[in-house]
């Protein structure tokens, strides 16, 4: 996979999760992803971003960045944190899972949106999603 | 950023730009059904064209507004969903918008006037 340089977002206030949003928007735009895939990869950057927000003290990073492949383009997300981790990542992607009065629909939603999808976490420690979508795993093209 | 609400013959209308926040959304929803205890409106049309994310604290929003709005007695329907936003919110979370929802604003007013009509029967 040949990577381009990222773009990292601070998201430590909640205006940060729309700022993340546009700037995934940008790039996936300025990419050729269709449009199904660009609304899917926002969707996906505002869950991320605003479970940094919402489910740690400090917030974290989104990073983003066009990947290549095989002739297919996409973009992956990085979303990074110190924060307290998640006990049990399972449970976090069963459907209709929070821990604070969400719907729960957050980390499976992405997944389903997203090609690729990697969670990593440890209590105390942090969170790391990694998760991309690819040009030609669109379902509709435009 | 304030986001207009019209009132047409005792429903409310209104339409959700597309650079809403987390604030915007909050205050939205206040004004909103403020308006509807004074208006004593029996119906309310969420437009949500402009809209390209409706990821789940939207869904929320819209979800909370309606059924507060249905404790104050008015009726809702959303409608103006972009047919990519749809496979999006598909994808998310079948469930995810718990509103009754219609294709355009002229299916919206039709809809709602069915729905108090039904209720009012
Ligand atoms: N970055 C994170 N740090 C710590 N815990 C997290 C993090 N992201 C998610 N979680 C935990 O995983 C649970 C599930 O997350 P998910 O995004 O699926 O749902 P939610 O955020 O609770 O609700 P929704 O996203 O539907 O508003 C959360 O309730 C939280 O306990
Ligand atoms: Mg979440």
């Amino acid at each position: 996979m040949k990577n381009e340089p990222g773009m990292m977002v601070a998201v430590t206030q909640e205006w940060h999760v729309a700022r993340a949003q546009r700037a995934a928007t940008a790039l996936a735009r300025s990419v050729g992803l269709s449009q199904v895939a660009v609304y899917s990869l926002a969707t996906s950057v505002s869950e991320l971003a605003n479970n940094l927000f919402f489910h740690t003290r400090v917030g974290g990073t989104i990073t983003l960045r066009a990947v290549r492949q095989n002739g297919s383009v996409g973009v992956e997300i990085v979303a990074e944190d110190d924060g307290p981790g998640i006990a049990d990542v399972d449970s976090a992607m069963r459907d209709g899972f929070t821990t604070n009065g969400g719907l729960g629909v957050g980390l499976p939603g992405v997944k389903r949106l997203m090609d690729e999808f990697e969670i990593e976490s440890q209590v105390g420690a942090g969170t790391r999603v990694v998760a991309v979508i690819w040009s030609a795993g669109a379902t509709l093209q435009p | 950023m304030k986001v207009a609400i019209l009132k047409l013959r005792g429903i409310l209308l209104t339409s959700i730009p597309i650079d809403m926040n987390d604030e915007d959304a909050m205050a939205f929803q206040a004004d909103v059904l403020r308006m509807l205890s004074d208006t004593e409106a029996t119906g309310l049309v969420i437009d949500i064209t402009a809209m390209n994310v409706v990821d789940s604290y939207m869904a929320r929003v819209i979800n909370d507004t309606a059924v507060q709005a249905g404790m104050l007695g008015a009726q809702v329907v959303l409608c103006g969903m972009q047919p990519d936003v749809a496979l999006t919110l598909i994808e998310m979370g079948r469930e995810l918008i718990g509103v009754e929802t219609a294709l355009n604003l002229d299916q919206a007013f039709n809809r709602l006037e069915t729905m108090i009509e039904e209720r009012e029967a």
